[in-house]
């Protein structure tokens, strides 16, 4: 490997990279109860994401299929693999720490309880540092979220 | 290099000193911009006409009595003489300035569209162009009943003749509105035959120039066309200032698009009447500073040559497409046979957005994505490429520079 890009490992770390070219969950179950669509028009990155529940209306499955960069495609891997097993209060308050961490590099301010999840989605931190990708890594979310709220559409605009 | 077969090669270092910004460091690298087909840099004399004018001589245009609005006037007016020499006009009147090609585009949908055409005729567009030339046609479509009618290009990139002419026979169309270079492609469309079949069939042609007056000579006498628009900002003068030249008894006969102050010969509660062509179109506070730096863009190209201009770029082209063309896993999106300087690509297991993170890291500027251009993107089966744009001030150096950049990306993808 090139030395050239070793400031663009903050960004493109090998994790990310992995479930860029190979994500686990880029796939639509069987069945399930939501899904909303995720649309960024100024880029043109698409993605769709479907959550089934289960008991306690926690997400027992949760598949996308996404259209876009690396970012993109590894965040919304990242993010289902996260968010199964979790409620949708737990997932909401994931998702606002998320975006905070892709605002900011961090999120200090977030609950111990989300810990555990935030150091799982802490490879995408360093989009931070490109203001014009951290629209790239929170596009699952906002599709994510919008099914879980019962929309069908929403944009990382 | 075969550089005795080339004629009069532009002095580029020379040529990089008149654009202060080109001294600019990127973390740390020099600035490698490719990206002037979405908008130019500026040269000094830009800057300084502009800064001279806020500093010596401004005050609001056409009405002032005094001193300071008449030298800003013929200051402003300058640039429609310096327009119409541009473009060969036949009349200064024939010369309207707008916000950008965009608003020159939906003036010509709003004016001639409604004004003109008739419900039940057609407009043709290709299958090329910028999203500004087809919204305003669809919105024209839903509230006013023309037809909207799409001519295929190659799998080169080239407008299908036979296939536009088909779309002509049935007389049925009023208006040809066509790009005159592909902002995606880099393809120009021969404009000369597209006007001969277009009036041969009776309809108009509109030109989108945007891209094609930044490296060519266009002529509108020679080409025979009835309207041309192009932007200011990416023909190295500011934004915010527009071209829509049209044929004078058009222009005529076509109604107001906006209304205001400036667009008006009289006004009262009952009945206003409008002013003569330009300012017809000119409603309110024209792009005055805006006006003045585009002259002395005009001016700054006219000074190099449009044969120095088209000989420089054609030889970054021919560069460009050998290089990167040669690069394993790099796909070159149109290959038509006349093209300006555009060069869309893709690469194997890379986003174009990706590619685009990894160059702008080492100082290069392209663009990325779909390029306002989504029908064409999904013509070639592409959601996005990755564009580099090529101007006055571009060198081989940094079409190396680029090809080198892009093997080591397509490493980091592997």
């Amino acid at each position: 490997m090139t030395d050239t890009f070793d400031d663009l490992r903050d960004l493109y770390q090998e994790v990310i990279l992995d479930h860029g070219r190979r994500p686990r969950h880029a796939r639509r179950p069987e069945s399930f109860d939501a899904t909303a669509k995720g649309d960024n028009p100024m880029c043109g990155d698409r993605i769709e994401v479907w959550v089934k529940y289960g008991p306690d209306d926690t997400i027992a499955d949760a598949g996308f299929q996404a259209r876009g960069c690396a970012i993109s495609v590894a965040s919304a891997d990242l993010m289902a693999e996260t968010v199964i097993g979790r409620s949708k209060a737990d997932t909401h308050a994931l998702f606002d720490a998320f975006r905070e961490m892709a605002r900011t590099g961090a999120c200090p301010h977030c609950d111990a309880s989300l810990a555990e999840p935030m150091e799982r989605l802490e490879p995408l931190a360093g989009v931070h540092e490109y203001p014009s990708r951290v629209k790239c890594a929170t596009l699952a979310w906002h599709a994510l979220i919008a099914a879980l709220d019962g929309g069908r559409e929403a944009s990382s605009e | 290099m075969n550089v005795t077969t080339r004629p009069a090669l532009l002095d580029v270092a020379r040529i990089r000193e008149d654009f202060p910004i080109l001294r600019q460091k990127i973390r740390g690298k020099p600035l490698v911009f490719l990206d002037s087909a979405a908008s130019a840099q500026k040269p000094r004399v830009v800057i300084d006409a502009m800064r001279g004018a806020m500093e010596t001589q401004y005050a609001n245009v056409h009405r002032g009595l005094h001193w300071m609005s008449e030298r800003t006037t013929d200051a402003y007016e300058a640039a429609r003489d310096a327009v119409a020499a541009l473009l060969n006009a036949r009349d200064r009147h024939e010369v309207v300035f707008t916000r950008n090609i965009t608003e020159s585009l939906n003036l010509m949908a709003h004016s001639y569209g409604r004004g003109i055409l008739r419900p039940g005729q057609a407009v043709v567009i290709s299958a090329m162009e910028h999203h500004s030339n087809i919204v305003p046609w669809q919105l024209l479509r839903e509230e006013h009943g023309i037809e909207l009618r799409v001519a295929p290009i190659t799998d080169a990139g080239e407008l299908d003749m036979a296939a536009f002419e088909a779309l002509l026979a049935d007389g049925k169309v009023g208006l040809v509105s066509m790009t005159h270079m592909s902002n995606v492609l880099g393809t120009y469309t021969p404009a000369e035959r597209i006007v001969r079949i277009a009036h041969a069939h009776g309809a108009k042609v509109l030109f989108d120039g945007a891209q094609a007056v930044v490296h060519r000579r266009v002529d509108v006498q020679a080409l025979d066309c009835d309207f041309y628009a192009f932007t200011g900002h990416k023909l190295y003068g500011p934004t915010g200032i527009g071209v829509l030249w049209g044929r004078r008894e058009l222009l005529d006969a076509m109604p107001p698009f906006l209304g205001g102050g400036e667009m008006i010969s009289s006004v009262s509660f009952e009945h206003s009447t409008w002013a003569e062509v330009p300012h017809k179109f000119e409603a309110g506070t024209p792009p005055i500073l805006e006006g003045i730096g585009l002259k002395a863009a005009i001016d700054y190209v006219q000074s190099i040559g449009y044969d120095a201009i088209a000989a420089h770029e054609a030889s970054l082209i021919d560069h460009a497409l050998a290089r990167l063309g040669g690069i394993d896993g790099v796909h070159i999106i149109g290959r038509g046979q006349d093209r300006g300087g555009v060069v869309s690509f893709t690469l194997d297991r890379a986003h174009a957005h990706d590619v685009a993170t990894l160059l702008d890291r080492q100082g290069i500027a392209v663009r990325a994505g779909h390029h306002c251009a989504e029908p064409l993107m999904h013509r070639f089966g592409l959601e996005s490429t990755a564009r580099a744009s090529f101007a006055i001030y571009t060198t081989h150096d940094e079409i190396d520079y680029l090809t080198d950049t892009l093997t080591r990306v397509r490493e980091f993808f592997k």
